[in-house]
């Protein structure tokens, strides 16, 4: 017995040694605040840093190379810890959401035809220019959904994407993914948007959808700082976005959406997070 | 004694008793023809009348632009009522040339007969190029494209396709039989342009009364019928020439790699209706057919006739289609509706109803292999399909993507319903964007 | 007019579907399963039915649990269940048959996304567990007692197991087996509700090669293999190594060639890939038979072969039409 103690005793103090040498000597340089900065991000490497995840952020930013707020889904909590370990000031880039620009489920927006094949907006989009008449209307087959990283986008049962403002982190994968470019990043403070992505005349989208913008002007005429028309679509004014909910109510197409009173019919996320943040 | 055939494929129902058996018909004029300036592979034609200009049968009302690229014709004599988007068959609106027949059908002036052995290669392929011959089995490549090969590429043999191995069409077999003549004079001056001593006819074995009369017409002019093995895609460029002359195009490659040049049996009687007479291509024989038409027939159809004028001249619908479409049921483009005018391109309109539709949702790959069985390209659907869906292209191109044909063969035996040719194609598309960024 | 459909071609399919080709192969299982209620009467009838409605039951709670769509009807539970039966001797007990139908689709299936993720076969892992938790219930065998016979099942031995004890015993095969082996094929021997007929199962097996469900690939590399590496044994030293024939009928060969290692999802796509498998479990199954510490050599070396599929598979990829060989 004592043999096979000694023995087996001496292996193990001899892998111990070999690998306290070369764990020694075959160790890598890393910058010390690399790895405390890896510790502060989120870890979710979803890339909205233009960096290929988190540890390759925290590589650029010990560099040098980048600046401390490019990590939005981390939010002000990460980017104060990383300019606190970089020792600058933290200047925060305005909190970003994405919203879809669109209510035009299957119940409220005509489709061309009936599709068959992969469920994917992107593969949809290649037959025929897609099945919703509207070229900028939604395709509700969920490849937002499924670029998300957060599981901040659902597709409603009526096939509308619709996007937590909760679980959003501004990383702007979905931008990237939709083949109608539909979901646009908005700041999060604003709550009233014009769902609506269409730039056809008002009487081609009364045709094919009974929520779209019909650049009927009104909302123009309620509250002329806080909306333009442009190429028949009108859109929130975004300097002046708190003066925008009169108009909400007098949209005879009901496609201006103050998010405070809720997200789109057929989503179940429950009362949207509509805090502001404190006036700068 | 065996037939020649090519590795895979597969063997859906026919359904060519259909129409197997009607002769040819003249659909006639209809009210409005409606000419798209992009009917085949390469820059669209750009338009040279304007709306309010008299335009006469044949004569050009778009040019060519560039070398891979041909002119559009009237199909008829009349007034051009407008020059705008139209539904197309690509799915979207595009630019045409819309023409209100006046009744007179007649010719533009200038067209001049020749006799092809008097004129020289260059010169006959001008003549295809000014008449717009493209690829009529359905590819619409530019003809004198295909013709004028690089000096490096030797060619000696000239393969005439008049498989027609897709289910339910029935108006290359119909040509065969009905104008042989015609098509074998045009081999004749697809032998003169690339200058080769061999010329093949490959004919699929259901086809025994157009082998039979392509045979004998072709005795002592240098042209042999290759009877092939009844499968599907036995149509497709490279899976023919290595059933007709045992060679296999190099993968990336193209005919010409193997000193082949391809052409369709309606191309060959176009050639010669192009070279011999001086007209250029307005009118193609086309099979319409499925369940939901009255009597399917094989029509000679004028460039620019809408599907439903097409419909009704065989007798109107039987019952609503649920399925419209362009071609034959492998390859074939689904349409929006029956608004679109046919092509160039257009080899059948299909209507099929509610129950010959799959309705089957996707399921889950259940590895059993045979996509991989019966793909001609002898390559993994299942696989490529996959990494498709992932985003993952160079895996995918990895995976020899590239080399796919699209003929349908994979996602028609899938037990589990998957879109295969539609993930592939989805990968192919964003590994040939990628390709064209660097 | 309804609206059309639109979709990318190939706008016709075949007819056969994923649940048309699992219904297929469980008609293809009934006469096996016919023959094993008439050798062992009820007890056999309660195991196929236990299993199979285990199998379904635990993948309608489990594809709840994932949040993923129901998949009940393509038939592909019910069939792990009557496969497992069919590998279950017949005096296990009710819990036993409806432990392993859970272990088989939540363990062998589900927790890898459902049908086509998984990469062993779901039936065996769920035998391989019970045989390695409960040694005693899964190997009791008993004799058949054919129903009507008025017979009590009589615990006996299976032709392998009788086989390994001679062998490790005397170094010789016992008496009997040394000459014929007609009974052991039609089910006069004791076994797994699955292994006793060997008859019904090719029965089956010609209905699915028929439907062109089965191909020869991976069934006849599998019994090849086992007849050419037990027959060279077998001519080294008859006496101590049956013969081929006796391989072939006894145990769960036949189940396992044409049932088990046929599974789609868990072996080779490609045709030269699948016999390459098959090869693999042959070998692997006399050798487990003849030198290993078990039996049957069959369960076993089809999960390990499972194992090496994805491995097969990438070396196996067909030459694409057009090959170009690169150069230099």
């Amino acid at each position: 017995m004592l043999a096979s103690i000694l023995s087996l005793g001496g292996i193990g103090f001899l892998a111990a040694l070999a690998l306290g040498i070369a764990a020694k000597k075959f160790a890598v340089e890393v910058d010390p605040r690399e790895l405390a900065l890896l510790e502060v991000m989120p870890g979710a490497n979803c890339g909205a840093c233009g960096y290929a995840g988190c540890s390759g952020y925290a590589k650029a930013v010990a560099e040098g190379k980048a600046g401390p707020n490019a990590c939005t889904p981390g939010g002000q909590a990460t980017l104060e810890k990383i300019a606190h370990i970089m020792g600058v000031t933290a200047v925060a880039a305005e909190p970003q959401v994405a919203v879809v620009l669109c209510q035009g489920d299957n119940e409220k927006a005509a489709a061309k035809y009936r599709y068959l094949g992969v469920a994917d907006c992107n593969a949809a989009q290649k037959i025929a220019d897609g099945p919703k008449t509207c070229p900028g209307g939604c395709v509700g087959l969920g490849s937002c959904a499924r670029a998300c990283p957060f599981d901040a986008i659902e597709i409603t049962a009526q096939g509308l994407a619709v996007i937590s403002r909760e679980k959003c982190t501004g990383c702007t994968k979905c931008v990237a993914v939709c083949p109608r470019k539909v979901i646009a990043m908005r700041p999060l403070d604003a709550t009233v948007h014009v769902l609506c992505n269409s730039h056809d005349k008002g009487a081609a989208v009364r045709k094919y959808c009974q929520v779209g913008c019909i650049a009927c002007q009104i909302c123009k005429k309620t509250v002329p700082e806080a909306y333009v028309i442009e190429d028949f679509l009108a859109e929130v004014v975004y300097e002046h976005h708190g003066q925008a909910a009169p108009a909400v109510e007098k949209c005879p197409t009901k496609c201006i959406r103050d998010f405070e009173d809720g997200y789109p019919e057929g989503s179940s996320f429950g009362p949207p997070v509509c805090k502001k943040t404190e006036a700068a | 004694m065996k037939l020649k055939s090519f590795p895979g494929g597969l063997h859906p129902p026919d359904n060519k008793a259909w129409s197997a058996h009607k002769p040819i018909e003249t659909c006639a004029l209809p009210g409005e023809l409606v000419i798209p300036l992009a009917q085949h592979i390469g820059a669209p034609a750009e338009p040279c009348v304007a709306k309010g200009d008299q335009v006469r049968k044949g004569q050009v009302i778009g040019q060519a632009k560039g070398f891979v690229s041909v002119p559009v014709h009237a199909s008829t004599s009349g007034e051009v009522i407008a020059v705008e988007p139209r539904p197309h068959p690509y799915g979207r609106d595009l630019p045409a040339v819309v023409i209100r027949p006046d009744g007179q059908d007649a010719w533009v002036e200038g067209l001049e007969e020749a006799d092809p052995e008097a004129l020289t290669a260059d010169e006959i392929r001008d003549r295809i190029r000014a008449a717009g011959i493209v690829g009529m089995g359905g590819a619409t490549f530019p003809t004198h494209v295909k013709l004028s090969p690089p000096a490096e590429k030797p060619i000696d043999t000239v393969i005439v396709n008049g498989v027609e191995c897709e289910p339910y069409l029935t108006a290359d077999h119909r040509l065969m039989l009905e104008q042989t003549q015609k098509v074998l004079d045009g081999v004749a001056i697809l032998k003169k342009v690339l200058g080769v001593q061999k010329a093949l006819v490959g004919i699929e074995a259901n086809k025994p009364d157009a082998i039979a009369a392509m045979q004998k017409a072709c005795a002592g002019r240098g042209i042999e019928v290759v009877p092939l093995e009844v499968k599907y895609p036995q149509g497709a460029e490279k899976q023919l020439i290595l059933a007709a002359v045992g060679r296999e195009v190099p993968s990336g490659g193209l005919p010409m790699d193997v000193g082949v040049v391809v052409q369709n049996v309606g191309t060959a009687a176009a050639i010669d209706d192009a070279v011999r007479l001086g007209r250029p291509l307005i009118e193609r024989i086309a099979t319409v057919t499925g369940p939901c038409v009255n009597e399917p027939k094989n029509l000679r159809v004028r460039i620019g006739t809408a599907l439903a004028h097409l419909v009704e001249a065989c007798g109107g619908l039987k019952s609503d289609p649920a399925k419209i479409i362009m071609g034959g049921p492998m390859m074939g483009a689904a349409q929006l509706s029956l608004a679109v005018p046919a092509t160039r391109g257009t080899s059948g309109l299909l209507l099929l109803g509610e129950q010959d539709v799959s309705l089957e949702t996707e399921g889950p790959c259940i590895r059993c292999g045979r996509c991989v069985q019966v793909c001609p390209a002898r390559i993994l659907p299942t696989t490529i399909a996959a990494y498709a869906r992932l985003d993952l292209f160079d895996e995918a191109e990895q995976f020899c993507a590239l080399d796919c044909i699209e003929c349908g063969c994979c996602t028609y035996i899938c037990p589990s319903a998957l879109a295969l040719v539609q993930a592939i194609r989805y990968a192919k598309g964003a590994i040939m964007a990628r390709k064209r960024k660097i | 007019m309804e609206q059309l459909y639109l979709s990318s071609s190939p706008h016709i399919r075949s007819e056969q579907t994923t649940d048309k080709v699992m219904r297929a192969v469980i008609y293809a299982l009934l006469p096996a399963c016919a023959v094993s209620v008439y050798l062992f009467g009820l007890p056999a009838l309660s195991i196929l039915v236990l299993c199979a409605a285990g199998c379904v039951a635990t993948e309608a709670v489990c594809r709840k649990l994932m949040g993923r769509p129901l998949s009940l009807t393509d038939g592909s539970a019910a069939l792990t269940g009557i496969l497992l039966a069919l590998n279950l001797p017949p005096s296990v007990p009710w819990w036993l048959a409806l432990l392993g139908a859970a272990v088989a689709i939540a363990v062998g299936k589900q927790v890898y996304g459902g049908l086509g993720y998984n990469p062993f076969n779901p039936a065996l892992v769920a035998r391989v567990v019970l045989l390695i938790s409960f040694p005693v219930q899964m190997t009791s065998w008993s004799a058949p007692a054919p129903l009507g016979s008025g017979l009590d099942a009589v615990t006996s031995a299976t032709p392998l197991g009788e086989m390994k004890t001679a062998v490790m015993l005397t170094g010789k095969l016992p008496e009997a087996m040394q000459q014929g082996i007609g009974s052991y094929f039609v089910g006069h021997m004791a076994g797994s509700l699955g292994e006793v007929s060997a008859l019904a199962l090719l029965v089956g097996a010609a209905y699915l090669f028929w439907k062109r469900i089965l191909t020869w690939h991976t069934p006849l590399s599998y019994l090849g293999t086992v007849v050419v590496v037990s027959g060279v044994f077998w001519l080294i030293d008859p006496a101590r190594y049956p013969s081929p024939l006796f391989h072939l009928v006894t145990g769960g060969l036949i189940l396992g060639a044409f049932f088990m290692a046929t599974d789609m999802v868990t072996s080779p796509v490609t045709g030269k890939g699948m016999v390459i498998f098959g090869v693999g479990c042959g070998l692997l199954t006399v050798l487990i038979r003849l030198f290993g510490g078990y039996p049957e050599g069959v369960s076993f070396a089809i999960l390990l072969m499972n194992a090496t599929t994805p491995l097969i598979d990438r070396y196996t990829k067909p030459k694409k039409f057009g090959f170009v060989a690169p150069q230099g």
